[in-house]
């Protein structure tokens, strides 16, 4: 069974936290991935973790990374919608 | 000090196996990036590459030789084979004797070691081909090369990822320059578009789906590239001796570590080599009229190199005319190096500086002449060619025109 939107956006949040080693309070969705101090590579390794956990593929390229993830609501519902349209 | 030259040049490339296709696709802007053919793509998102295309190595080597040579190993020999053929050059025992064999190599063996891994883990199988170890070691190019041409003098094979040939080349340089050895044949080589490199470096996110755009605006990242170029080296008074033509002089070699970040480029090492190359040839920054760019093609590295000649070069920065051959032969990796030296002889001698190809538009980021998608005409005495690799390993080569 599908994980509900609540769920996905739990362990998302789960996710970067741990990858970027950043405290679960301050990843609010309208926070920005820069002001994070969240790392190009380190977007990476979050969205290689999100695709081994969720089994799906995110469309990502580093190089124009500016223009698809700015926050992390942006991750939330790019991983929400391929989860969705999976099931 | 001996005076170092450059008088033989061989080429196995995207842009063709002569050295004269490989220049007239380079002055014509002509890119040789396409849909990936060799392997199947079904399982890769990037779907292109820079493939050495129209080669079967039933056309260079004995049936019974060449299981014993991967693919990077009979690129390195067929332009070594041709290097030899382009400078024109007999090894007497003695000679080669006096002659190193330094070739760079990112990966090694990697269609072997693909193929190897499917048939153990995949199929199962009890055993694999008795050849895989010679095949895919690293050092293997070097020595094939080696036992080509007979050459018995120094030899070894250097890895430094993105740097490798440059690395190489540089190191035969100082080799023949310091008297180590009184020739040289050195250079490049790289074959590893296997689904497994290609999932590798996708899984880093920093490959374009369309083609390679360096500096430009909208670039979307490198392009993998495969191929080799060698190079035969000696002193300017042997060649001349010997009745030898120079392509181009050597005149300086410097490296450098960022000690920083495995991935992430940085500007200060890289222009702490630049400005070590220029020491070593006694060089001042107003000399160098061309560089022969890194210029992968990332949002990161362009930029990054851009602001690392404005640091080596200050002011006369904006008079340098900068371009990217990856633009057109992709990222060959360990061959890389010694394909963009080819390039930069070229123009050397011709006193034509090939183009960035795939330019679109200024990005703010990249404020430099990179000679957009058309080649110039341009008298140039002086060039570099910058080699910055994963790892943070820099590698710069200056190089000089030789007056006829």
């Amino acid at each position: 069974m599908a994980d509900a939107p609540a769920e996905i956006e739990a362990k998302v949040l789960d996710i970067i936290s741990e990858k970027a080693k950043i405290d679960r309070e301050r990843l609010v969705l309208d926070a920005k991935l820069t002001d994070l101090d969240i790392a190009s590579l380190d977007v990476v390794e979050i969205i290689f973790a999100l695709e081994e956990v969720f089994d799906i593929q995110i469309p990502y390229n580093a190089n124009s990374a500016d223009s698809e993830f700015g926050t992390i609501g942006d991750v939330v519902s790019a991983v929400t919608g391929l989860v969705e349209g999976k099931a | 000090m001996r005076r170092v030259v450059v008088t033989g040049i061989g080429v196995v490339s995207p842009l063709g196996l002569t050295l004269d296709r490989f220049w007239a696709a380079l002055t014509a802007g002509r890119s040789g990036i396409g849909p990936i053919g060799s392997i199947p793509t079904d399982r890769l998102t990037v779907k292109i590459a820079a493939e050495v295309r129209d080669y079967d190595p039933a056309d260079h080597f004995d049936p019974r030789k060449v299981g014993f040579l991967d693919r990077f190993s009979q690129f390195a020999v067929v332009a070594a084979r041709a290097a030899v053929a382009d400078a024109k050059i007999a090894f007497s025992p003695e000679t080669a004797a006096r002659t190193a064999t330094v070739v760079g190599t990112g990966v090694g063996g990697l269609h072997t070691l693909d193929e190897s891994f499917q048939k153990l883990y995949r199929d199962n199988a009890t055993r694999v081909h008795p050849f895989t170890i010679p095949r895919l070691m690293i050092n293997a190019a070097t020595s094939q090369v080696s036992m080509e041409l007979g050459l018995t003098g120094p030899a070894f094979s250097v890895a430094s990822a993105c740097a490798s040939a440059n690395h190489a080349i540089g190191a035969a340089f100082h080799m023949v320059r310091g008297g180590v050895a009184d020739l040289a044949l050195t250079g490049g080589s790289e074959a590893c578009i296997t689904v497994g490199t290609m999932k590798g470096w996708e899984a880093m996110r920093v490959m374009a789906s369309d083609t390679c755009r360096p500096f430009s605006k909208g670039r979307g990242g490198m392009v993998l590239g495969e191929g080799a170029a060698c190079f035969v080296f000696e002193t300017l008074d042997g060649a001349l001796a010997r009745g030898a033509t120079p392509i181009a002089e050597i005149v300086g070699f410097g490296m450098s570590a960022d000690a920083g970040d495995i991935t992430a480029p940085d500007a200060d090492g890289a222009a702490r080599a630049i400005a070590a190359a220029l020491a070593d040839g006694g060089l001042a920054p107003a000399d160098i009229d061309y560089v022969n760019a890194h210029g992968t093609g990332t949002a990161a590295n362009d930029a990054t190199e851009t602001v690392a000649l404005h640091r080596a070069f200050g002011d006369h920065a904006r008079q340098l005319c900068v371009s990217s051959s990856k633009s057109m032969f992709g990222h060959a990796l360990g061959a890389a190096g010694a394909l963009e030296l080819a390039a930069t002889c070229l123009a050397l001698r011709d006193g034509v500086i090939p183009p960035t190809a795939n330019y679109r538009e200024p990005d703010p980021a990249c404020d430099l002449d990179y000679v957009p998608n058309e080649a110039r005409t341009r008298p140039i005495r002086t060039a570099i060619s910058n080699s910055f690799a994963f790892g943070g390993l820099n590698a710069v080569l200056a190089l000089q025109r030789v007056e006829a």
